[in-house]
């Protein structure tokens, strides 16, 4: 899938990144392109280290060893806003959102590493302000109507589905209008419908908002279908990385599912 | 009026408002945008001579699919301008249908909302030889296709821009041509066979329709609409579409289907027009709000709306109430009714009506309590939607009010409600038996039975091949009885049968949302629609609603015996029809086997059935389904 939007540039560059708490190494010299544009699947057993990868691309953890590249600049020393403003954003696998607040808040809070006034300016609301108000709601709108969630746009997230607040996690890292969207298991405890309405999004973001896509996933038909590229790991390294067809038919993988060859898994 | 179709009346209007009035308004990122006559009529004329720049030709058909958008009403008129006209399609049509209908109605072009309608149509491209074009004007998703079939919306009228300006003065000249008897637009009607019929109205049908309406139940062009029913519906064509043009009204369309509620609550329209369905619906949603309410609300509610139904009643028996009594009203109005009409957006209701089924009297009683003074509208797609409606101050919850000017109405020999007016259609599109088993010396053969008041109200007794009776001789209407079972909010669907037989047995379907809201406060466990259905408290539950239905019905029609239904009836299934109406002989042949097992006595029923999915794949489900006598 995919097709067409790939570019040959590198927009995201891991060199030899490791990572260890205490004695446990958690990622070993993982080194990973991932192109502008494409759809970037990471998968692997749990515990191989998907999340910290994760963490250590927006700037939570700081690899012990190794680099993190994003447009040419290394920027894996970086506080997780000044990335986050770079053009990296990301979703949770718990959702993360303030339970309280309604969906437009959530999303006015989220695209708020924009704003420009400051505190003092702020108090004059009418002005710069208001305008650069409305031009940020415009934004969140679209979102929202990107999203097909306008319905529940003053509900509180707290009272919402599952299937729909995980979709109001993904609006808020869509509202940062990032380069790079880090999906952390987007369709997990969805039921059918609400898989295929998240995986159809993800390809819209992908080709419409021309956005590249990072995607962590247990779904395996999901996984093989919406992918350019895949990215296997196992405690902590780097087992093997291609296309989705190369993947399925790649025994060190198989194993790494099933303990042993013949990998049923991963078949759609 | 001189203007005698639509895209004249669209004219005279623009050139009536200009740029002074807004004519449509689309809620689109939140924020309601609005379309002035004068950009309503400019957006027509260049899409119909951006139509015609791809070929579209005077007696061209067109079919439209998608949600109510500005865009589905401007594509109505600009096929119309050009000479010809349309049919609508639901959206949740099954694949099957929508291609009947467009090749049926010869549709050239096909104007499909967004990604989801294209891509059916274009699935289904080789079934479809005739299509040549397919506009979309949702654009989300579309980047990446590569068809010539298709083109964007604004891209088209982007073209008719072009075209006027080596083509002056077409648009005018074709508006000029259209004629009060060509066919306007095509409704569709559900048939008795799996396909619908396609009715063809004219402009002098719909517009003499819409006249008459008017007379007893005048609009004004200050009006709000909100158009949140299928455009393919007669009767939103009615509304919308008909009265919207001649009246000058405001047309509003929501932001989504699932916003629709919202959205009608910012507008708080003046005129509401819905089938019983929507009705329902809401007086449902209130009675399960109350349950939720705290204690004192609840006590607060459950007192004043018996003296509402006590109001209402003065009303339709055109009574003056006592001093008092008007006194008690008044503050139970402002305690409850008035808060309510606010929160349902119903505040500025003067015309409220319904039509297309019949609506169970005590629905119809609860909003003339809230003060709503809601009216029935009766008629068939064939007859432009529209016969009979009550009179303001007229209202009796029992009949189908009177028929509108121009209008007569009378009973044939064998009991069937016949009408005749300039407003019954000329025939259904290529299918001339059907027309000529509908309409007979001019008049409408409506299969209804019913009868005339001496006050000259006429009343709907049920389809004459509905009417049954029992063993010993007693009619009875299965509508009559579904309708009071159906005013139970735990009761979405029910379908009575008892034709020569000894009594009466009830199939209900449970309104899932309610009933498991109920259970899980309950604290009863379920899992899907079968298995709350197959629980032996949802049971005993329906049972009690039962119970309190047969005490209003006279002895021989009280439902002895009846079960909860394993699944929802749904229109994929043949089982309704879009509009959402039960096809009783289909129900009752498929479930032919649970209803000789409740006559046969016995106290429960297995069943293996077959289930469809929209995407054609299919399940089997395995249940037993419990029988109660009542």
């Amino acid at each position: 899938m995919g097709e067409g939007c790939v570019q040959e540039e590198v927009i995201l560059k891991g060199e030899q990144l490791t990572l260890s708490f205490g004695g446990i190494t958690v990622l070993f010299y993982v080194s990973f392109n991932v192109k502008k544009g494409e759809i970037f699947s990471i998968i692997g057993p749990n515990g191989a280290g998907k999340t910290s990868l994760y963490n250590i691309i927006n700037g939570f953890y700081k690899p012990q060893k190794g680099k993190l590249i994003f447009k040419g600049q290394e920027i894996t020393h970086l506080r997780p806003d000044r990335i986050a403003r770079l053009g990296i954003a990301r979703s949770f696998q718990n959702i993360e959102l303030f339970k309280h607040m309604t969906v437009l808040e959530n999303l006015m809070l989220g695209s708020h590493i924009h704003i420009r006034y400051g505190l003092l300016k702020s108090l004059l609301y009418f002005g710069p302000c208001l305008k650069e108000e409305v031009h940020h709601r415009k934004r969140v709108e679209n979102v929202l109507d990107f999203l097909e969630i306008t319905h529940i746009r003053t509900k509180p997230v707290g009272t919402l589905p599952y299937g729909l607040q995980k979709r109001v996690e993904m609006a808020r890292a869509l509202c940062l209008d990032p380069e790079v969207l880090l999906l952390d298991e987007p369709m997990a405890g969805m039921n059918l419908e609400e898989t295929e309405d998240m995986a159809r999004f993800i390809i819209d973001v992908n080709r419409e908002w021309a956005k590249t896509v990072l995607l962590i996933e247990h779904d395996m038909g999901v996984v093989m279908d919406l992918s350019d590229r895949i990215m296997v790991l196992d405690f902590g390294e780097k087992i093997a990385e291609g296309t989705p067809d190369e993947i399925q038919r790649n025994a060190v993988v198989a194993k790494a599912y099933l303990g042993e060859p013949g990998g049923a898994v991963l078949e759609k | 009026m001189s203007a005698d179709t639509f895209p004249k009346l669209l004219i005279e209007q623009a050139g009536k408002y200009g740029s002074g009035k807004v004519a449509l308004r689309e809620k689109d990122l939140g924020i309601w945008q609005s379309v002035t006559w004068a950009e309503y009529f400019k957006k027509v004329k260049y899409f119909s001579l951006g139509m015609i720049s791809l070929g579209f030709e005077p007696g061209d058909k067109i079919s439209i699919i998608g949600d109510n958008k500005p865009e589905w009403i401007i594509a109505e008129l600009a096929a119309q301008s050009a000479g010809g006209f349309g049919a609508g399609i639901y959206q949740d049509s099954i694949l099957k249908e929508v291609a009947y209908i467009i090749n049926h109605s010869e549709t050239k072009f096909v104007i499909a909302e967004d990604q989801e309608q294209v891509d059916k149509i274009l699935d289904m491209q080789e079934e479809l030889p005739g299509v040549k074009k397919i506009i979309y004007y949702d654009p989300k998703g579309m980047g990446t296709y590569r068809s010539d079939l298709l083109a964007h919306f604004p891209d088209v009228i982007g073209l008719g821009r072009e075209y006027e300006k080596s083509h002056p003065g077409e648009f005018e000249k074709n508006v000029e041509n259209t004629k009060s008897s060509d066919v306007a637009w095509i409704c569709t009607t559900s048939g008795t066979t799996g396909f619908p019929k396609l009715a063809m109205l004219t402009h002098q049908n719909l517009i003499s329709m819409a006249t008459n309406l008017g007379r007893v139940d005048p609009k004004f062009d200050s009006d709000e609409f909100v158009s949140f029913l299928p455009l393919p519906w007669v009767g939103e064509q009615m509304m919308a579409v008909a009265s919207g043009l001649l009246f000058g009204l405001t047309i509003n369309f929501p932001e989504s289907v699932e916003s629709a509620q919202a959205d009608l609550r910012e507008i708080g329209p003046h005129i509401l027009f819905s089938p019983p369905r929507v009705w329902e619906n809401i007086c449902a949603s209130v009675q399960v709000k109350v349950m939720d309410a705290s204690f004192l609300k609840r006590a607060v509610f459950n007192a004043c709306v018996p003296i509402g139904r006590k109001w209402s009643e003065y009303k339709f028996e055109k009574k003056t109430p006592p001093f008092y009594f008007t006194l008690l009203y008044t503050l139970a109005y402002l305690a409850v009714f008035k808060p309510l009409k606010e929160r349902l957006g119903f505040t500025n209701i003067r015309s409220a009506t319904t039509g297309g089924a019949a609506l169970g009297p005590d629905t119809f009683k609860f909003f003339h309590a809230l003060g709503i003074s809601l009216k029935q509208i009766y008629g068939q797609t064939e007859i432009s939607g529209i016969s009979c409606v009550h009179k303001n101050g007229d209202i009796n919850p029992d009949t189908m009010g009177e028929p509108i000017p121009e209008t007569e109405v009378k009973i044939s020999e064998t009991g069937e409600i016949l009408s005749k007016s300039p407003a019954v259609f000329p025939g259904y599109y290529k299918q001339p038996e059907e027309t000529a088993k509908t309409v007979i010396n001019g008049w409408l053969h409506s299969g209804d039975a019913g009868y005339l008041t001496p006050e000259g109200h006429i009343v709907v007794i049920d389809r004459i091949k509905d009417v049954m009776s029992l063993i010993d001789g007693v009619k009875f209407s299965p509508q009559f009885i579904e309708n009071k079972l159906k005013f139970s909010p735990y009761i979405k669907e029910a379908v009575t049968v008892g034709h020569n037989r000894d009594f009466i047995i009830a199939m209900i379907c449970i309104d899932f949302g309610i009933v498991g809201n109920w259970a899980e406060r309950n604290k009863i466990n379920f899992t899907t629609y079968t298995d709350l259905s197959s629980k032996e408290e949802i049971t005993d539950l329906i049972q009690k609603e039962v119970h309190k239905v047969n005490k209003g019905l006279p002895e021989n029609a009280k439902v002895r015996r009846f079960v909860l239904l394993y699944k929802e009836l749904d229109p994929d299934d043949d089982e309704l029809t879009r509009t959402r109406k039960v096809r009783r002989h289909f129900v009752e042949e498929k479930y032919g086997e649970i209803i000789e097992g409740m006559y046969g006595g016995r106290d429960s029923i297995g069943i293996e059935a077959i289930i469809k999915f929209q995407d054609g794949k299919t399940s089997t489900i395995k249940t037993v389904m419990t029988v109660r006598n009542v």
